[in-house]
């Protein structure tokens, strides 16, 4: 046992004595005194001649960045029942799980049980965010007990377990630097990160840092990229896949910089952004790092977003408010991420997804997928894809998933890939099926194949609409099937396995303002903008309600929450009482819109937007309190931004700047004082 | 998060009560239970037996009696929130109880059982220290009267003993001119500096309670004197509210720095000042 919460089975001895925890190392001081020259560093991600890039530049920009661990606190804890059937010898387990097929995949060698003698059963979990999104050792240890014990077990997580023993999220530290020229075009990137793993890996842990470093450029052009990653081992629970899972540090940390760029240079923050997006025609996109954006529009969503957020008057707001003395920040953070996961090639064990659509004997349908959405609501947008391809209402369909029992094989939910990669598969079947049900309904119709034609739920021939077979009487007459074509296999189901050429880049820019208590250092929200683009929405109310969720765990990110162990890692933030959630009334409210740029990665065009907003809003939170601080002297604190973080900032520079000198006006302050706003207003090239 | 084994009792007078304490051994008061439980599945408490006044009718009041109000020391927050009879002749305890908690909180929780419990960051210390509450005490033999200034003892701990209970707490009638200023721990809602000021209309005296800044409540005196005799205004508050720290340990965890935590109260000691005399 390495670190506090790892579960621990204990046999009693013949002398009655029990194991023992003694002599355990602790190492959790180990970020701050690491010596990084006794470890070697793996490359994360590169690509580009990195030398040149830094030769080429005229400054280059440097900034160490924290991003800190975080507990997922899904509302639900864990928690499993399993039952084992002696005579059968079969294993059922109900687990609280994102992911029943990896489940069931990697447990028979946890417990000598074969696959196909095991059934995973994920019913409502009550929340994930990633932290559902692992095998862990309780599922195995609850079905060996059930084995040996002969009856079933249960086991439930209590919130002090699930904060200490379940899996958390970030705890990188990055040193990074950036190549720039002195108009502000970007160069290179490099870093020097260290990812704290934890005591043990869990199922991801390795591969979230290696991910920070994939997108390391953000949404912009450069040349060379290096990412640099030391993993190391601390007496602390794993880190592992937390919403966004390595993406929020990339973007942090690119969005962070453009700032310090802009800030550095004199420029303008959403100029120097400007300059570096690739255009429209651009895509593809090939990145340093390997990727390949599919799809993009930064700069028209920037500049839906500087319109809903009314640029010009906020930062004639923001000079009005200096100018009484307040601090008032305006932020922006531009970001792209990765969805869709994945290509098989790039994933450990299969990026594909499967489904299977059924049109039962009634006509009513079912729809079978292979991912396992746990609140993100496929239930209702898979049904609504069905309905829309089928041509029927979609209170006849019925989306089954989260049980091996039904649906056979899937690689479920996580990396906002579920309606991408999962919701494709239903579209293959659904293909399928119509292109089956034309024959059947010719051959019934009594006329060629050839001149079928289907609208609105109906076929018919070409020119004889009003002879049409609905879905009503096509079923019957294929699963009764007295009268088939010849050759023809009865029944209407259909199953695929559909594997995605390309991940998707979902992106979009957030713009934030916020006022700053001095005495205090509380934030308060001014306003919030946001403007996503996840390719055309299925269901919009289920994307803006993503978007919402997302940015409350980033704005948790950037104000309060903070996973604290002490010098002997004991868990200091173990409870509510002491780690802090954002409740309804630290929302602020929010203007949503979006832009719609389809995927060209699958057929619906969709992206993906379980983690965007988690993305997006963390490093525009940042930058707002940041820019807010900035005619101090502030560029740059690490989050938590915690009102004692900000207050002790405030003083600190208020200080180091004694006597009192006049405050002098930050760089955009200097180009937006109120009168030539106007003149001076970013223009943004027509897309 | 499973408690120990412990004994249940639900007297229905006050006189039972008292009996029950006497006859258990390690036997705890609920009042409430929303320190006392968590506590209890955390076995960081483990009484053998928890004797529940819940049922104990006499306990529950608000009432005004020869010119100071009366309140029973088992009613709960959201009875003094929503008391009309506290909203005029004493607001500041309305005030304070929208502070507590949340409202399944409010709603559970007691007056007396929290101020027994004497937790550093609770917020109604500081109104019983600002208001110069009395605390009636009933044991076996004898019952008494403890003056707010008396009943903090230290962290955790009042003057009520373990075969005690507190039976009522009476404050002055002090319709105006009173304020609590807050700022909360994050996760929980406790204080990291709660101040309550009440200043009496008649001499313009003003008295100061300061909760979750130092190991127990305390009345900032060094304020309160440097303000006596003068004048309330934005410059003699700023002043005077310096002090509101003085001479204090300040606690230091995870969520404030000691030196956070005094300066806090220092700003939220201005600030309840200044809304105060704006009253």
């Amino acid at each position: 046992m390495k670190s506090l919460g790892s579960p621990l089975m204990l046999r009693p001895g013949k002398d009655g004595r029990e194991g023992g925890l003694e002599g355990i190392p602790v190492l959790t001081i180990l970020l701050t005194r690491l010596k990084t020259r006794s470890i070697r560093p793996q490359l994360a991600a590169a690509g580009g001649d990195i030398d040149a890039a830094f030769k080429e530049a005229d400054k280059i920009v440097r900034q160490r960045m924290i991003h800190q661990r975080l507990t997922p606190m899904a509302i639900e804890p864990r928690g499993c029942i399993a039952s084992y059937h002696a005579g059968e010898e079969s294993l059922t387990l109900w687990t609280s799980t994102q992911i029943p097929h990896l489940v069931r995949t990697l447990l028979p060698g946890m417990i000598q049980v074969p696959e196909n003698k095991i059934r995973i059963v994920a019913p409502e979990v009550g929340g994930g965010f990633g932290s559902k999104l692992n095998v862990y050792a309780e599922e195995a240890l609850c079905s060996h007990l059930a084995m040996r014990l002969g009856v079933p077990v249960k086991w439930i997580e209590t919130r002090r377990e699930n904060a200490s023993a379940t899996i958390h999220g970030r705890d990188q530290i990055g040193e990074y630097e950036v190549a720039v020229k002195k108009d502000g075009t970007l160069l290179g990137i490099k870093s020097r990160a260290v990812a704290d793993l934890g005591s043990y890996l869990q199922l991801l842990t390795p591969a979230i840092p290696t991910l920070t470093g994939l997108m390391a450029a953000g949404c912009y052009k450069c040349k060379a990229v290096c990412m640099e990653v030391t993993g190391a081992y601390t007496n602390k629970m794993a880190t592992d896949a937390y919403r966004g899972a390595g993406r929020p540090e990339a973007t942090y940390a690119i969005e962070r910089l453009m700032d310090i760029i802009a800030d550095d240079l004199g420029l303008d923050p959403l100029q120097v952004r400007l300059k570096n997006f690739p255009k429209p025609k651009e895509f593809p996109f090939n990145t340093p790092t390997g990727l390949t954006y599919d799809s993009g529009n930064y700069q028209g969503a920037l500049k839906k977003a500087q319109k809903l957020a009314n640029w010009d008057k906020l930062l004639k707001q923001q000079v009005a408010a200096r100018k009484a003395g307040k601090l008032f920040g305006v932020g922006v953070s531009t970001y792209v991420e990765i969805c869709a996961l994945g290509p098989s090639k790039m994933m450990a064990a299969g990026g594909w997804e499967w489904g299977c659509v059924r049109i039962e004997i009634s006509g009513k349908v079912t729809v079978i997928t292979g991912t396992t959405p746990h609140g993100q609501g496929q239930e209702t947008s898979f049904a609504q894809i069905t309905a829309d391809k089928l041509g029927i209402p979609p209170s006849d369909i019925v989306v089954m998933r989260g049980d091996t029992a039904v649906a056979h094989y899937g690689r479920d939910t996580y990396g906002s890939r579920a309606t991408a990669v999962g919701g494709t598969a239903i579209v293959m079947c659904i293909d399928k099926i119509l292109a089956k049900a034309s024959i059947l309904a010719a051959h019934l119709l009594r006329v060629s194949p050839k001149v079928m034609q289907f609208r609105d739920g109906k076929f018919f021939a070409k020119g004889k609409p009003k002879a049409a077979l609905g879905w009503k009487e096509i079923a019957p007459a294929a699963y009764v099937a007295r009268d088939l074509p010849p050759n023809f296999e009865p029944g209407l189901e259909a199953s695929s396995f559909f594997e995605p050429p390309n991940c998707t880049f979902p992106f979009g820019t957030h713009i934030v303002a916020v006022e700053i208590d001095r005495d205090t250092g509380e934030v308060k929200f001014v306003k919030y903008v946001t403007v996503d683009d996840c390719g055309p929405q299925i269901n919009p109310l289920l994307v803006e309600g993503q978007v919402q969720g997302g940015i409350a765990h980033s704005l948790g990110q950037v104000l309060f929450e903070r996973t604290v162990y002490d010098e002997n890692a004991q868990l200091l933030s173990g409870e509510f009482m002491d780690y802090a959630m954002p409740r309804a009334k630290d929302i602020p409210e929010y203007v949503m819109d979006s832009t719609v740029t389809p995927s060209p990665s699958n057929p619906l065009g969709v992206k993906g937007v379980g983690e965007a907003g988690t993305i997006g809003a963390t490093p525009a939170i940042a930058n707002a309190v940041i820019d807010a601080l900035s005619p101090l002297g502030i560029r740059h604190l690490d989050l938590p931004l915690t009102p004692e973080t900000i207050w002790r900032a405030i003083r600190d520079h208020r200080e180091t700047q004694a006597p009192a000198p006049p405050v002098p006006p930050t760089s955009r302050e200097a180009r937006f004082t109120a009168k030539d706003v106007k003149k001076k207003r970013v223009q943004i090239p027509s897309a | 998060m499973i408690p120990a084994a412990f004994d249940y009792y639900q007297p229905k007078t006050l006189e039972e009560a008292i009996g029950l304490l006497a006859s258990n051994d390690e036997a705890k008061v609920l009042a409430g239970g929303h320190s006392l439980l968590p506590a209890m599945k955390l076995r960081l408490a483990q009484p053998k037996a928890l004797v529940d006044l819940s049922r104990i009718a006499e306990l529950n009041y608000i009432r005004e009696e020869n010119g100071q109000i009366a309140i029973g020391a088992m009613t709960t927050h959201f009875e003094i929130e929503s008391s009309a009879l506290l909203r005029e002749k004493c607001p500041l305890l309305p005030e304070v109880a929208e502070h507590i908690g949340d409202v399944q909180v409010r709603n559970k929780g007691t007056f007396g059982g929290s101020l027994v419990h004497a937790d550093p960051a609770a917020d109604w210390p500081a109104a019983a220290l600002a208001l110069d509450a009395e605390f009636q005490i009933a044991g076996l033999s004898a019952r008494r009267t403890v003056p707010a200034a008396d009943f903090f003892v230290e962290m955790m701990q009042s003057a009520v003993q373990s075969n005690e209970i507190l039976r009522e707490i009476r404050v002055p009638v002090t319709p105006k001119s009173v304020a609590y200023a807050k700022f909360a721990q994050k996760a929980s809602g406790f204080a990291i500096a709660g101040v309550a000021v009440v200043i009496e209309k008649t001499n313009g005296e003003v008295r100061i309670g300061i909760t979750g800044v130092a190991p127990k409540a305390y009345r900032a005196i060094a304020v309160e004197n440097e303000l006596r005799g003068k004048p309330l205004s934005p410059e003699s508050i700023r002043a005077a509210s310096a002090k509101a720290a003085e001479g204090i340990d300040s606690l230091n965890d995870i969520h404030a720095s000691a030196e956070f935590r005094a300066h806090l109260a220092r700003v939220h000691c201005a600030r309840a000042l200044a809304r105060a005399a704006a009253m």
